[in-house]
């Protein structure tokens, strides 16, 4: 097995996919010749050339009609949308049209489209580049949102979603590019969509939580544990969009107690949802209310003050603290 | 060449005519090559059509349809244009182009549960390239792109064609999709069919720009200006548009000069309040049907009796596919549910069971 970055088994990812299947096609602005701004797609023109990966022009509506009508045609597209603030110039042809293609043509037609996009915070951007917007899409129907907490499970996950036969926003945290080097398999292997991972057991509290924040809460179970010997149990969902509510469930009824950890902001989003949803099917298993650790409901901050705004280990601990001593 | 007298780097260059309005030939030289029975077929389509839209308004009235956007006056660019273009070609509609559907294939009862609101209107027949009718103005302009490079990449002979109003081309996605066509040379015929109004806006309040063909010019694609009420034009500049793109020339996009008669659609437009009855008269004179039947007529290849057939084959079409749509099941919220996904996540699965359980009762 090879140690990669999340950025390197993505390119993985992508090549294995591009080898594979002769549908697949990789565009988005500068993700030919210069493998995208975050060399996500590095090498992939050299090895299959202009007409497989491409880039476009730079109108990111324009990139979202090209996948649209390709998925139409029999085509598989990985659009990439440069940075996931740039998302509301193509929002009509994710949330209109690719989203409501099944539905609308009553199963006739549908766009198998792979947005592929970078987020997230705490590499000091301009404003409109580490928003996490994924909430917007837990309220859109016909996309399934994956986002992926490492290596690993970044190359699974892309396998998977350029495979789906539904739209699939495929959400990258910048942070987590380079951050760290993670065994990820060679060849071919898949991780469903939909479904939760289990990456810390525990019995006494839950964190549900995806993305890099992910890292954050296993920082904040391992600091808990040895301040008063709970143990903590971590849900990394992988897919905020279908929510694997058994899992959580599961873990709930366990525990009986719970927190969601989310970068995004605080109102409505993962968050809210996922305590709805065990406020209707919990309730009764519950020793506390259910706390979300988030960002404030600002849009995402200057640089100078990203650090404060995101929401930390220490903020984790804090409402492990609450539920538990409830 | 041929391409190079009605498709070409368009200013603010006379709409290309040929025939009149008293439907003298104007234009020898640019009379598209068709048989006698596809003159008549043109007529027939053209007459049906405009039955067809009478009665489509009469059955809105009645309510019996539901949305519904009239068509009388732009037959030409409609019928025409589809015409021009072969089965395997395939079609980006938007709302008010049902009749370029229906000729290309997509049958009558559907487009009325269409206009109903029922799920099985979208249910494009497999063998009939059309997509459903696109609702946010000019989206097909951008995803005529994606489709006509499927086209290309395949090696397949076929173009995409995709309908917009004059309105459309202010839009963001006009000028993306006619610069992507442009930077691939894609195989795209952007059909602008312009009525002078988007809904009640006139022309002149939608862009400064001479016309729309001009707008070719920033994507570095072809052009050309029609008389939009001469289904000859539209059929000639069509047919050069298509040949351009299978000849890997690239895009086109044609600027048909039309009218709507009636209203934006049957929800209540009344275009009393921004057109005046003297232009409505001015266009009437230009109409496309008059036009074509006096050429005809003169040609000894259309007749009193032909017409009368016509209008009596229309009026039973749209009863049997009214009574066919009459006929097809009432849609279910759960039929709704199972077209969201290919695999319905199991939160939607328990929602299902709730409209299950209501729908059976």
């Amino acid at each position: 097995m090879a140690q990669m970055t999340m950025a390197q088994a993505i390119n993985d990812a992508l090549r294995l996919e591009l080898a594979r299947d002769e549908k697949v096609l990789v565009f988005g602005e500068d993700v030919g010749k210069n493998g995208g701004v975050f060399r996500v797609t590095d090498g992939l023109q050299a090895e299959f050339g202009e007409s497989r990966v491409f880039d476009t022009p730079l109108a990111e509506s324009g990139i979202g009609g090209l996948a649209v009508g390709l998925s139409i045609n029999g085509f598989r597209p990985v659009a990439e949308i440069q940075f996931f603030g740039f998302v509301f110039e193509v929002f009509d042809m994710v949330a209109s049209q690719a989203a409501r293609m099944r539905y609308r043509s009553g199963g006739r037609y549908h766009s198998p489209i792979t947005f592929r996009s970078p987020f997230g915070g705490g590499v000091k951007t301009p404003e409109l580049h580490a928003d996490s917007l994924e909430g917007l899409f837990l309220q859109t129907p016909g996309v399934k949102v994956v986002i992926p907490s490492g290596p690993y499970d970044a190359k699974g996950l892309l396998l998977s979603a350029i495979r789906d036969n539904d739209p699939v926003i495929f959400l990258e945290h910048m942070k987590l590019y380079r951050s760290f080097r993670a065994e990820v398999p060679e060849g071919d292997y898949t991780i469903p969509l939909g479904k939760a991972n289990v990456v810390r057991e525990g019995g006494d509290v839950t964190i549900i939580t995806y993305g890099a924040m992910v890292h954050t809460s296993l920082k904040a179970a391992e600091e808990l544990e040895k301040m008063r010997g709970a143990k903590v149990e971590v849900i990394d969902l992988r897919t905020v969009n279908p929510l694997d509510m058994d899992t959580v469930l599961a873990s709930v009824k366990k525990t009986n107690r719970a927190i969601v950890v989310q970068e995004a902001q605080r109102s409505a989003g993962v968050a809210a949802e996922i305590i709805a949803q065990i406020n209707e099917k919990a309730i009764l298993h519950l020793e506390a209310p259910v706390l979300r650790v988030t960002a404030p409901d600002t849009v995402y901050p200057f640089a100078q003050a990203e650090d404060i705004w995101l929401p930390d280990v220490k903020r984790v601990v804090d409402a492990l603290t609450q539920v538990l001593d409830f | 060449m041929s391409v190079s007298t009605s498709v070409e780097q368009a200013g603010n260059q006379e709409p290309l005519q040929i025939l009149a309005e008293d439907g003298t030939v104007v234009r020898p030289d640019l009379m598209p090559e068709l048989t006698d029975e596809q003159l008549r077929e043109i007529m027939r389509r053209m007459v049906f059509t405009r039955v067809w839209d009478q009665r489509a308004i009469s059955l809105n009235r009645q309510g019996r349809l539901g949305f519904y956007a009239p068509v009388a006056g732009q037959e030409a660019t409609m019928i025409g244009s589809e015409f021009a273009i072969a089965k395997e070609d395939f079609i980006l509609p938007s709302y008010r182009d049902i009749p370029q559907m229906v000729w290309h294939g997509y049958p009558m009862y559907q487009a009325f549960l269409y206009s109903r609101g029922h799920l099985h209107g979208g249910q494009i027949p497999e063998d009939v390239n059309v997509l459903m009718p696109q609702i946010i103005i000019a989206s097909q302009c951008a995803q005529s792109t994606g489709v006509a490079m499927g086209f290309k990449l395949r090696n397949e002979k076929r173009v995409a064609i995709t309908y917009f109003g004059d309105g459309a081309t202010s839009q963001g996605d006009f000028y993306e999709g006619i610069n992507f066509a442009g930077v691939y040379k894609l195989p795209v015929i952007f059909f602008s069919q312009n009525n002078g109004y988007a809904i009640s806006v006139p022309f002149e309040k939608q862009t400064a720009a001479a016309n729309i063909a001009v707008k070719a010019q920033a994507a570095g694609i072809a052009s050309t200006r029609i008389d939009g009420m001469d289904v000859l034009a539209v059929i000639k500049a069509t047919q050069e548009a298509r040949e351009r793109g299978l000849n890997g020339e690239g895009a086109t996009l044609i600027e048909a000069l039309t009218y709507r008669y009636g209203p934006h659609t049957m929800a209540g437009d009344d275009p009393t309040r921004y057109r005046t009855g003297e232009e409505q008269g001015e266009w009437e004179q230009r109409d496309p049907l008059i036009r074509f039947r006096k050429f005809l007529e003169t040609k000894g290849l259309w007749s009193e009796k032909d017409e009368e057939a016509t209008i009596e084959e229309a009026k039973q079409a749209v009863a049997d596919a009214i009574k066919k749509a009459d006929e097809y099941p009432k849609m279910k919220v759960s039929d709704l549910i199972d077209v969201m996904y290919e695999t319905l996540p199991p939160g939607l699965e328990e929602q299902k069971a709730e409209y299950l359980a209501k729908e059976s009762k």
